[in-house]
């Protein structure tokens, strides 16, 4: 026991190492909960709680890709698009973090379209045209970036599902795109514990609703 | 009528963006919690566990410096994870174990970060903070009293759309009909142009990229409003200003329209038209790497066809027809600089008679041939150290030859005594030049000075051709230069001023002006503000009625404007109270041959209350707007007796625009009603000493109920080749009589009503467009 202790006190890079995974976990089990509570107001705390990380270790770029991550829901869920710019410029400084330590990565080229996506809404018809290729793009890019990635294709899958068959859109359509999810995600393991691995059962329900 | 060379589909693809509604929701999976902790490591977590240790707790109150609680900061000791975010009342508190000399770091969106060095030793620390808040175009106030800004500029305050132009039903996909249902213009049908605010539409003036245009309409036809010359497609940001405008733009007593081109299309694409009144065709290049790009289209306009089934009060020798070309290239200097050029051609004539009013039993006839060359380069690019260079330059040419007289019902022309003067030829020609360059500095928090100089050369020659054969050629140069410099200052996210100084010199009148300008914006609450702009501005006087007898000055008017408005999801309010002091207005006399400029004598005055509402919110894929103006105004000018309400000037306006798509049928529809109270209308004739009135009265009160709808079956088929629009479109659909004046005879004796040329008019066509890339992608014709 004392052993160990002296050790503890020797190594403070491995302890911080365990103080990181131990506060990561936390977290991501926050965000957990929060959502399958409806307690959505707590993600700005959580997302305030990633960057404290981020920005203490420096080298980490999973907390600042969970804070974007955190924002962005919360943007959606909230849907009150005339925020949207403000909140959309704070992801892209969190992304920006994000990428200058992880470059070409699926999961933060997923969060650029999905952070595209909430600009967009904010006037639609106005700004498809210039963000519907960008978006159209992140997601593109997510897809080859890491091909076992199921997040782009359950993104494009809900997008299709919610737009008017009329539009391209619909069950039809987005079918296909919800199944390659769903498949993806039966043989996903995420590079670690720590790494994304959220969305599944969602998807399970968006295809569900489409049969 | 709609000109076949817009390219309609061009603001289809943008409906396409309305239904990405992406509802979103999102459960993460909890990861896969490994046992990862051994019982070791508990313990030491046991034991290390910063409950255990003395810790520092740090509370306090975050405030911005409105002294309003700031929600959701993120507090943090630098470099530790320790922190916590505000409540709703902008609390915080948070235990930490750190020990000693710390940061403590306040960050919020929109606020500028605040830290502090603390010293951590036990107990509680309160420490209330301060936010000052970050300056930025998305936040802050907008100066923008007297203006309607619609474009693509991420600004919270602005209640239009550049697509709003262009779906407007009355609009038949002219800027300025579209405007007109904005507060502040005026329903004239039986000319064109912009009366803003009890002003004449020569004192609206337009701008492209920065630079004049001197020939926006058509030319003129007796009676009969001409339509603007540049498709709305080509624009991306309209500004209507109907007063108070910047020190950047002069010679316009009332209003300016500042219209800024398209930078670069998304990808290529060609586009064919068809339509009962012509066809179109256009193609624009984009190149491989996106820094440049070219096109140019056709388009064919002949109204044969629809005034066979459309019956005209006119009866043409010569439908009106239009040939139309354009020509574009930008191309990208850097990364944030782009080189525009837009060229533009147009060839059109027309010939009519109607029954002559001055004598039963004859006809009068005209004939218009219009050739009009536009020519317009300009460059932007940011510089070194926060300063940006605005350069346009435009050539213009334009040339009118128009004959008149009068004929008997066979056909033949006539030549009857006392009429004489109604049998001319005048042949016009015109040559225009104009240059602008602005310099800007940015300073932190928008703040910023811009500078520069303008100059603006016009040529004009006439010929008049008497019935006798007796030529009068007329000459006429201008040279309008000036140098202006504007500083805009936030002082906070709620604070904006903005003062200018214009400084004109005219070559014709010799003679110098200094106009200043000046506006504040406040933010009253969330989404709300109020603003004032105070400006004096110069405009020469006008060139029909020149040469003068004696020399004259520039006139002057001077404006005052307070706004009140409120923007809040998708519902926009504003409302603004004007007054408008006309000086030096041009009075003209009758030298005994024909009415000329006299002196500045001319006086007059314009006061009012405007009102406009905008809601996107209330039902679902509903868009409605509805403006109200009151425009109480005098002016003595011209050849006017004494100070009147001017016949261009209707009491109350009013308009409802409405727009609504329905996606089952993939149609969009829009209705729009405009309404004016009735204007005044005189007869004024020099009774051989002085002009006087011989007859006035009110013309009835104008409403007008336009429908239009889009087809668009192509829409969300995927890997579709090519993309269709299918328009119809019909003004005045309920056929209510319109009457825009009366017109009188020589002798003064009879009048007549000043009426649309066809109560109703019908608009069908077809509009195709191959994007020669992906058509699922987005198509900007640009043409």
């Amino acid at each position: 026991m004392l052993f160990i202790l002296a050790a503890m006190l020797l190594q403070p890079a491995f302890s911080q190492s365990e103080k990181y995974v131990g506060a990561m976990k936390k977290n991501i089990a926050a965000i957990d909960s929060a959502l399958s509570k409806n307690e959505f107001g707590s993600l700005t705390d959580i997302a305030a709680g990633f960057e404290r990380i981020g920005d203490a270790e420096k080298t980490q770029w999973l907390p600042f890709y969970y804070a974007a991550y955190c924002r962005i829901t919360l943007a959606f869920v909230k849907n009150e698009v005339s925020e949207n710019d403000i909140i959309a410029d704070k992801v892209d400084e969190l992304i920006a973090k994000a990428a200058a330590l992880e470059k070409n990565n699926s999961e933060l080229s997923l969060l650029k379209a999905m952070n595209t996506s909430l600009r967009m809404l904010v006037n639609p018809m106005q700004r498809w045209m210039e963000f519907g290729p960008k978006m159209q793009q992140y997601s593109q890019d997510a897809m080859t970036q890491d091909p076992s990635n199921p997040r782009p294709y359950w993104f494009n899958g809900v997008s299709l599902k919610n737009t008017p068959v009329e539009f391209g859109g619909g069950c039809g359509n987005a079918k296909p795109l919800l199944d390659k999810a769903l498949e993806l995600y039966a043989g996903f393991t995420p590079a670690s514990e720590l790494h994304p691995n959220w969305g599944k059962q969602v998807c399970e329900k968006e295809a569900a609703g489409c049969k | 009528m709609y000109r076949s060379g817009t390219a309609l589909q061009f603001l289809f693809f943008k409906y396409f963006g309305l239904y990405h509604k992406l509802l979103y929701v999102c459960v993460s999976k909890p990861a896969d919690m490994k046992k990862l902790m051994s019982i070791r490591l508990l313990v030491i977590s046991l034991l290390f566990s910063p409950s255990l240790l003395a810790q520092v707790t740090i509370k306090g109150v975050v405030k911005d410096n409105r002294n309003n609680p700031v929600v959701g900061a993120s507090i943090s000791l630098k470099d530790s994870y320790d922190g916590t975010t505000t409540d709703t009342a902008g609390r915080y508190s948070f235990k930490t174990s750190e020990k000693g000399a710390q940061v403590l770091l306040v960050t919020a969106i929109s606020y500028k970060s605040w830290e502090q060095p603390v010293k951590l030793e036990s107990g509680v620390l309160t420490i209330d903070v301060v936010l000052k808040q970050e300056i930025s175009e998305l936040t802050a106030v907008v100066l923008s009293a007297g203006t309607f800004e619609a474009s693509d500029r991420k600004r919270a305050a602005a209640v239009l759309d550049p697509i709003d132009i262009v779906t407007t039903a009355s609009a038949n996909g002219d800027i300025t009909q579209a405007l007109k249902t904005l507060p502040g213009a005026q329903q004239v049908g039986e000319s064109e142009g912009l009366f803003v605010r009890g002003g004449t539409a020569g004192e609206t003036k337009t701008f492209i990229d920065g630079t004049l245009v001197n020939n926006f309409f058509f030319s003129s036809v007796p009676n009969i409003a001409q339509f603007g010359r540049f498709s709305p497609f080509i624009f991306k940001g309209t500004v209507f200003s109907t007063g108070g405008y910047s020190a950047l733009y002069g010679q316009a007593l009332s209003a300016a329209l500042i219209l800024e081109s398209i930078d670069l299309p998304e990808q290529s694409s060609a586009n064919l038209g068809l339509s009962v009144i012509g066809g179109s065709a256009g193609y624009q290049h984009l190149s491989k790497n996106k820094k440049s790009s070219f096109g140019a289209s056709y388009s064919y306009t002949n109204l044969a066809p629809a005034f066979t089934i459309i019956k005209q009060r006119q009866d043409y020798s010569t439908v009106p027809y239009y040939h139309n070309a354009d020509a574009n290239f930008r191309v990208k200097t850097s990364k944030t600089g782009i080189l525009k050029y837009y060229g533009y051609f147009s060839n059109n004539k027309l010939a009519f008679t109607v029954n002559s009013i001055d004598s039963i039993g004859y006809l009068d006839r005209f004939a218009l041939a219009n050739t009009n060359h536009f020519h317009n380069l300009s460059w932007k690019e940011n510089l070194q150290g926060k300063w940006k260079i605005n350069a346009g330059l435009s050539y213009s040419n334009n040339k009118d030859d128009i004959r008149s007289g009068m004929q008997t019902l066979a056909g033949n022309d006539i030549l009857l005594t006392y009429l004489e003067a109604k049998t001319f030829k005048l042949d016009m020609k015109g040559d225009y030049f104009n240059a602008k360059l602005v310099l800007e500095k940015k300073f932190k928090g928008m703040s910023g000075i811009r500078f520069g100089s303008e100059y603006n050369y016009s040529k004009d020659r006439s010929v008049y051709t008497g019935y006798n054969g007796q030529e009068y050629p007329g000459k006429f140069r201008e040279t309008v230069a000036a140098a202006f410099a504007e500083g805009d200052m936030y002082a906070t996210n709620d604070l904006a001023l903005k003062g200018g100084l214009r400084l004109e010199h005219s070559a014709q009148l010799s003679k110098v002006n200094l106009a200043p300008r000046f506006s504040l914006a406040y933010k009253t609450g969330k989404g709300s503000q109020a603003s004032l702009a105070y400006g004096v501005f110069y405009q020469n006087p006008e060139r029909r009625y020149l040469p003068s007898l004696q020399p004259l000055s520039f006139m002057k008017a001077t404006h005052y404007i307070l706004q009140y408005q409120k923007v809040l999801n998708q519902q926009s309010f504003r409302t603004e109270i004007f007054y408008k002091k006309y000086d030096n207005l041009v009075k003209t006399g009758h030298n005994g041959f024909t009415e000329a400029a006299l002196n500045n004598d001319g006086f007059g005055e314009a006061k009012g209350i405007e009102f406009f509402w905008r809601d996107k919110r209330t039902i679902k894929n509903f868009d409605y707007w509805v403006s109200y103006s009151f425009l109480d105004t005098k002016r003595d000018f011209l050849n006017f007796p004494t100070a009147i309400t001017p016949s261009f000037a209707a009491k109350h306006t009013g308009s409802l625009v409405m727009k609504k798509f329905v996606q089952k049928v993939k149609t969009n529809f829009n209705l729009s009603y405009t309404y004016s109270s009735g204007r005044p209308y005189y007869n004024i004739r020099y009774d051989g000493a002085a002009y006087a009135f011989t007859d006035r009265g009110t013309i009835p009160d104008f409403h007008n109920v336009s429908f239009a709808l889009n087809f668009l079956p192509s829409v969300g088929k995927k890997d579709a080749k090519s993309f269709a629009v299918y328009v119809l479109q019909v003004s005045n659909i309920f056929n209510i009589r319109q009457t825009y004046g009366y017109q009188y005879s020589y002798n003064g004796l009879r009048k007549e009503a000043i009426v649309p040329t066809s109560r109703m008019f019908v608009y069908i066509g077809a509009f195709i467009s191959f994007g020669v890339d992906r058509t699922d992608d987005v198509i900007n014709s640009g043409l």
